[in-house]
Parts: structure tokens; C-alpha cells; sequence
């Protein structure tokens, strides 16, 4: 039985408005890398949100560990790509801390957990300044620390590292493996970036351009770990993939040429 | 509001048994209060001092018939209308130079950071002093009040000019008057109409109190002058109209703004 | 040296000359032109100021002025704080207060002294009242668009850690509005000035307003400026106050990498 089921999903927001997604499956296993790609506004967002528990399926079956959805929950973690789901008034170190705040876990232990979550993050030592005194990349660090503080099971990120310059996008790709690797957690991963998807993913899903979205197909990603960008397999993999995809992207470019 | 948003509302209102929408509630709120006025100062207060709804629109409608109430109005908007366009033409200029030329902003800024705390309304009785009763001195305070938003605002206009807008002009070869003209100014514009906009809203206020104190005409006259005389349904009637005024300036304001200067209105 | 700290200099030293050359010509015109009566000039002003203020008696209104305006205040804040966060928070009570909310605004706290004074008299109590009204207005306004401005992912991160409502109202929804309950505080500290000094030109015989108001009867001019003077440096202190409190409130909120959210 496949940890995470998203059965013949549809959704879509009132009664009356249009289908956003149709007819979307999917089986993840634990401790699985899982990247989404898709074109812009095809709805992968919806689908890590309905994952999440923020939104639900208006049709089909969505299950965690065989248990339905209901809600969010303190086993699936969101890292947004705008850090605003910060705190501001607090310290990186209390809002790593906030989770266990919520639970009721005494000061103490609190922030031994805090602290650790930070090292695993590699925030040692900069836990003292408020988010709006971080940088970007920082303040995404912080996020994934206040996951790990809690030990979800499930993380889903929707394009955490978007807003990055370049090399802190890589050496958090680097570090997010390395994470993912020492713990069996199950990553939701959304990405634009099909090196970024290829680099961290086990598997990779395309979907279709919305609306009425769909999963259009699943490509598997047997390279060795640590991963090469540069490798013959990664290029033959980034052309397969972007093949794919830029079908997608031109269905919506050739959508909204049209509206003009 | 898309029911996603809802959903992270923190509060539920799951506790209300129907779908209430939103106009729904709105006139249910204002037949409600209506309501409860109409009761209140019917019984529980004498009705000399809190007139009834009914009674505020007959002395409402009597006052325009008779004539007093365009009157006053017209009395109160001249007096508005003059010291506005007055403190805008002083103001944004004024303005315009403090923000560009530091020699001008050092002159005078001791006095605008001071004298911007002083309300228009403590100046009435010098005004009076200086102008007499009549029309000049109700205007120099609406002038007053205006000349320091304005001048505030634009003063803020200016600072805000995006340094990069600047230099791609000066990249381009603009001379230090073709930067002034079409991309200070322009940048400019946005914070002036809305110092213009708030100093609208200001001169109101003022221009009433002003006449609370020392006028024999104006609206704000006729406010205190139906309290005096206990004709508190026409006092109401007068705070009605005031309102509504002001209500009508900011939709013209803003209707203005949008038809003129929509390309310079900042996105908001 | 340093560049800033020449700047700065210049800049005092700048206020300074300005000040002191507009004092003179102000001296020197008052002696010449106009009647005296009409405008006295600085050192005259002076003098009855600090006339006043060694009796005691400048103190007195100031105070008066000053009492009531705290009082107003913080009752209007108080309330302004609470009915914001439920409007805020609750749709039903937002639509329900709306339409007063977006008529009253027109409506400034000024037009009702007529109907204050005739209801509660002239004292005390009226015009505490009418500067509780002006201040709730603005708080409550401000407070309720805080609450609405919560960012929405603060909520749902909030929400994934299983907190419940009284805890992400608690711990999410009131820190992330304190910014904006404070700006609406300081606008409504502005309009209590205005309001105040109205109030007691109007009806009363202690208070700024009434220093200004009896520089008529006395024909004496000097106390009516000496009067804007006190208004504007109580203003002035009264503004710093904030700033230094929203200084040291939000400073943790505000970003130095250029990404602050006003």
C-alpha cells in the first residue's frame, strides 16, 4: 500500500466555478523524493495545497498512511517559496521553536530541539536575529528547521528555492538531499526548474497545462547519488523531460496569444 | 472572498445557521439601527435632545425647501474651495522645492515639523483678529490646512522618486529641467493628489470648526446655531449633510483622479 | 570629520540661522508695521509666556488640555483595539458595522460638539467622550485592516502545527497587527489634538484652546500664540513619543535587506 494515494482527484473551488484539476493520481512511497513539475498556473501548487489540507478534493480519494486527509496536520509541513510564513517578531530560534510552543513542550526542551533542528539546517549559531534581518536563503533554512523540529514524516515544498540567486539554490539542493537522505522523509517537491527537479528527485511527475490539469506522465530517475549536473545521463534525462514539458508550456502560451 | 482564503480565516463562522451574504447583512444592519433610533428616542430619551430618523429627514427636507440649507452648503464650499485651490498652488511648489534643494529644505523645515502639530483650528481666533469675521479668515484657515499636507505629501513625493528612473534618464542625456519635467514631476504626482486628497478631508473639519466659533454663515454655523436654539432635528439634519458632503468629495476626488491622472495613480 | 556627521551639522546649524533670522525680522516688523495688538512680537510673547508659566497658570491648561486627551485616548484605544480585532476577525461584524464605519469617517469628530455639549453639558465628561470617539474610529479601522493583512501563510504554517484558534489569535493574528494598531493610534493622537483645542474654543474655561480662545476677550494677543506654541510642542513631544515606541516595538519586524513590509 503506497504511503501517500491521491486517487481520481478533481478540484475545483465553489460550485459553480471551473475545474482546475481532473482526474489526478498518484502513489508515493515513504521516504520518497517526489519533484512536480508543470506550466505556470497549471494548478501544482493546488495540488501540494490539497496535500497540505488547506483546500479539498472536490472528487476522489486523498490518503496519508491510508488515512484520509482532513485538514492540515503537524505530519505534513509546508515551506513556502515567500518566507512570510515566518514570524517577524520573533527570532529564527523561537519561530523553529513555535511548533513545539503550540504543542505545549516545555522551554527547556524546546529549544535543545530548536537548536538541533538549526544545526541540521546549518544555522548554528544565527538563531539570536529576527527573519527580517536574514537573507533568502536564511530565511528558507529556517523554514525547513521548523519542519524538522517537529519531525514531520511528510514535507512539501512548493518552490522553496524560486527566489534564490543561484549558488544558494544549489547548496541548498545539496543540503536538502543530504536531509532527505538521513531520515525517511517524504519529500512533495515543486519546481519551474527541471535541473533542480532532476538533481533531487526519484521520481518526477509532469502535468499537463491547466485548466483541468492532470498528471500527464512519470519519469523515473535512476542516477547515482551524488548527482553530477553536468553528466551525459543528466542531459539525456533534461532533454527527455523538458521534451515533455515545453509541449505543455506552448499549449498555454499558444492560450494566452490567443486571448490577446 | 474565494472560499480559500476563507478557509485560513481564524475564526470559523461555521456558528451561523444560514448563508448570510454580505449585502444581506448590510441592510439588515441599517434597518436595524435605524430601528433602534427611532425607539430609543421615541421612550427612553426626550426627544428634544435626540430626534427620530423621521424627524432629522422632515427638518432635512424643510431646510432645503426653505433654502437655508444650499445656502449654508454653498457658504461652507466657497470658503473650502478657495483655500484649497490656494494651499495647493502654495503647497506643491513649495513642496516640490523642498524635496529638490536642500538650501530651501533647511529655510523652512523647522517650521512645517512645527508648526504641522499646531490643528488649523487654534489659529481661528488670531485669524479672526488679523482678517475680522469674514469670508478671508475661514478661508486662511482652510489655506493653512492644506499647505501642510500638500506640501507634507509632496515633500514625500519627491523623496520617493526611484533612484533608478533617474539614472536610466541620465543615461539617456536628459538635462537636470528634462529630469524635473517628466520624471520627477510625473513620479511626483502620485503622493501630491493624495496630500491633496487627505487635505480635502481635513478642510472639512476645519472649515467647521471655524464656523462653530466665529461665523454667522456655513454649515458648521448651522450646526451650533440649531443646538443653541435646541432644534436638534435640524442639528442633525446639518450633521447628515456634512457627512454626505464629505462622502461626495472623496467619490468626486477619487473619480477624478482616476479619469485624469489614472496613469499616475500608483498601483494599490 | 565624517561625511553624515557633517551633513547633519550643517543641517542643525542650518535650522538654527533660519530660525533666528526669521525671530529677528519678526522682532523688527511687529515693532514697525502693524499695530502690536495684532501681532506681538517674539520677546513681548515671551514675556507674557513665561508670565503665565511662572504663575502656574500655563501649567494648569496644558494639564487640562493633556488630561483630557489621555483620558480620551486610552478609553478610544481600548476600545478601538477590541472592536478592531473583531471586525477583523469576524466577517458578519464587519458587514454589520460597515456602512457606520464608511459614513462616519466623513463625518469628523468636530461636527458633534454641538451635540456632545447639549447632551452631556460642558464638562468634563463631554469632551472625554468626544475624544474617545475620534480616537476609537481610526484605531478600530486601522486594527481591523492589520487583521485582515495577517499573511495568509502564517495562518496555515500556524494551522499545520495544530494550533488552535485562540492560540494562532493569540500568537499569530495580534503580534502581526500590533504595527498597525499603533499607526492608527498615532493618527488618532493627531485628530485628539485638533478635537481638543475645538472643544474648549468652543465651550470651556480651562485648557489650551480656552488660553486662545480668552487671548480675544483680553485683547491680548500674545496669549493666543502663546497657546499655538504649547499646542505645537506638546504635538511635537507627543510624536516623538510614538515614533520612539513604534521604534522600539517594531524594529524587529523591520528588514535591513530591503524587503520590509510596511
Amino acid at each position: 500500500m503506497a504511503y501517500i494515494t491521491f486517487g481520481g482527484v478533481d478540484f475545483r473551488y465553489g460550485l459553480d466555478d471551473p475545474l482546475i484539476i481532473r482526474n489526478f493520481n498518484l502513489e508515493l512511497e515513504r521516504g520518497e523524493l517526489f519533484t512536480l513539475v508543470g506550466p505556470s498556473g497549471c494548478g501544482k501548487t493546488t495540488v501540494l495545497h490539497m496535500l497540505a489540507g488547506f483546500e479539498s478534493p472536490s472528487a476522489g480519494v486523498l490518503q496519508v498512511d491510508a488515512r484520509p486527509v482532513r485538514g492540515p496536520q503537524r505530519d505534513r509541513i509546508v515551506i513556502f517559496q515567500e518566507p512570510d510564513s515566518l514570524y517577524p517578531w520573533l527570532t529564527g530560534l523561537e519561530n523553529v521553536e513555535f511548533p513545539l510552543r503550540v504543542m505545549g513542550v516545555p522551554r527547556a526542551e524546546r529549544r535543545s530541539r530548536a537548536e538541533e533542528a538549526l544545526r541540521l539546517v546549518g544555522l548554528h549559531g544565527h538563531g539570536e536575529k529576527h527573519p527580517g534581518h536574514l537573507s533568502g536563503g536564511m530565511k528558507q533554512r529556517i523554514q525547513l528547521a521548523r519542519a524538522l523540529v517537529l519531525d514531520a514524516p511528510v514535507l512539501l515544498m512548493d518552490e522553496p528555492f524560486a527566489a534564490l540567486d543561484a549558488q544558494t539554490r544549489q547548496i541548498l539542493q545539496e543540503e536538502l538531499v543530504q536531509i532527505a537522505a538521513r531520515t525517511q522523509r517524504t519529500i512533495l517537491f515543486i519546481t519551474h526548474d527541471i535541473q533542480e527537479a532532476i538533481f533531487l528527485a526519484d521520481r518526477i511527475g509532469v502535468m499537463t497545462a491547466g485548466p483541468e490539469a492532470t498528471l500527464k506522465t512519470i519519469v523515473d530517475v535512476p542516477l547515482p547519488r551524488p548527482r553530477m549536473r553536468g553528466s551525459a545521463a543528466f542531459g539525456l534525462l533534461y532533454e527527455e523531460i523538458n521534451q515533455v514539458l515545453s509541449v505543455e508550456v506552448r499549449r498555454v502560451l499558444r492560450r494566452e496569444d490567443s486571448l490577446l | 472572498m474565494s472560499r480559500a482564503l476563507r478557509a485560513s480565516w481564524p475564526f470559523s463562522i461555521k456558528a451561523f445557521a444560514f448563508r448570510a451574504d454580505a449585502a444581506s447583512i448590510t441592510v439588515l444592519s441599517v434597518l436595524a439601527v435605524v430601528l433602534v433610533w427611532q425607539v430609543a428616542s421615541t421612550r427612553w430619551v426626550p426627544s428634544i435632545l435626540f430626534p427620530t430618523p423621521l424627524k432629522t429627514a422632515e427638518a432635512w427636507m424643510a431646510l432645503v425647501r426653505e433654502g437655508v440649507l444650499p445656502y449654508h452648503v454653498s457658504v461652507s464650499l466657497y470658503r473650502i474651495a478657495l483655500g484649497f485651490l490656494l494651499g495647493t498652488l502654495v503647497g506643491v511648489p513649495v513642496g516640490l522645492a523642498m524635496g529638490l534643494f536642500r538650501p530651501v529644505l533647511i529655510l523652512l523645515e523647522p517650521y512645517v515639523q512645527f508648526f504641522r502639530f499646531v490643528p488649523p483650528v487654534a489659529w481661528i481666533i488670531p485669524a479672526i483678529l488679523w482678517f475680522g469675521i469674514g469670508e478671508t479668515s475661514k478661508i486662511f484657515l482652510i489655506f493653512y490646512t492644506t499647505v501642510f499636507l500638500v506640501l507634507l505629501n509632496t515633500m514625500a513625493g519627491v523623496a520617493a522618486v526611484a533612484r533608478n528612473q533617474i539614472r536610466s534618464a541620465r543615461c539617456f542625456g536628459a538635462t537636470r529641467w528634462q529630469l524635473f519635467l517628466w520624471v520627477s514631476l510625473p513620479a511626483t504626482m502620485p503622493y501630491v493628489l493624495t496630500g491633496m486628497r487627505l487635505a480635502m478631508g481635513n478642510s472639512f473639519a476645519a472649515v467647521v470648526g471655524a464656523e462653530f466659533i466665529a461665523a454667522q454663515a456655513g454649515l458648521g454655523f448651522l450646526i451650533i446655531d440649531s443646538g443653541t436654539w435646541m432644534a436638534t432635528d435640524r442639528m442633525f439634519a446639518g450633521m447628515l449633510t456634512l457627512g454626505l458632503l464629505g462622502i461626495l468629495a472623496d467619490v468626486l476626488f477619487r473619480m477624478v483622479m482616476a479619469r485624469r491622472a489614472g496613469r499616475y495613480l500608483m498601483p494599490s | 570629520m565624517s561625511r553624515v556627521a557633517r551633513r547633519r551639522g550643517l543641517r542643525v546649524l542650518g535650522y538654527v540661522a533660519s530660525v533666528t533670522v526669521v525671530l529677528a525680522l519678526w522682532q523688527y516688523l511687529s515693532g514697525r508695521a502693524i499695530i502690536p495688538l495684532l501681532f506681538p512680537s517674539p520677546i513681548s510673547t515671551w514675556k507674557v509666556g513665561w508670565g503665565l508659566a511662572a504663575k502656574g497658570q500655563l501649567g494648569a491648561d496644558a494639564w487640562a488640555s493633556l488630561g483630557r486627551i489621555l483620558a480620551g485616548f486610552v478609553l478610544g484605544s481600548a476600545l478601538g483595539v477590541v472592536g478592531g480585532m473583531f471586525m477583523g476577525s469576524f466577517r458578519p461584524v464587519r458587514l454589520f458595522f460597515e456602512p457606520y464605519v464608511q459614513f462616519l469617517r466623513f463625518l469628523p469628530a468636530l461636527a458633534w460638539i454641538p451635540a456632545v455639549m447639549l447632551w452631556l453639558g460642558t464638562g468634563e465628561r463631554a469632551k472625554i467622550t468626544l475624544l474617545a470617539y475620534t480616537t476609537v474610529f481610526i484605531v478600530a479601522l486601522n486594527t481591523m485592516v492589520g487583521v485582515t493583512r495577517v499573511p495568509r501563510n502564517q495562518v496555515r504554517a500556524a494551522r499545520s502545527f495544530g494550533a488552535s484558534r485562540w492560540q494562532i489569535f493569540c500568537l499569530v493574528t495580534i503580534p502581526a497587527t500590533v504595527g498597525y494598531m499603533l499607526t492608527g493610534m498615532r493618527l488618532a493622537m493627531g485628530n485628539c489634538f485638533m478635537t481638543v483645542v475645538a472643544a474648549e474654543l468652543v465651550a470651556s474655561d480651562t485648557g489650551l484652546g480656552y488660553l486662545i480662545f480668552s487671548s480675544r476677550q483680553w485683547m491680548q494677543t500674545e496669549l493666543a500664540f502663546v497657546g499655538i506654541f504649547v499646542l505645537g510642542m506638546m504635538g511635537l513631544v507627543a510624536d516623538q513619543i510614538f515614533r520612539a515606541a513604534t521604534g522600539k516595538l517594531l524594529w524587529r519586524y523591520e528588514s535591513s535587506l530591503g524587503h520590509s513590509r510596511q
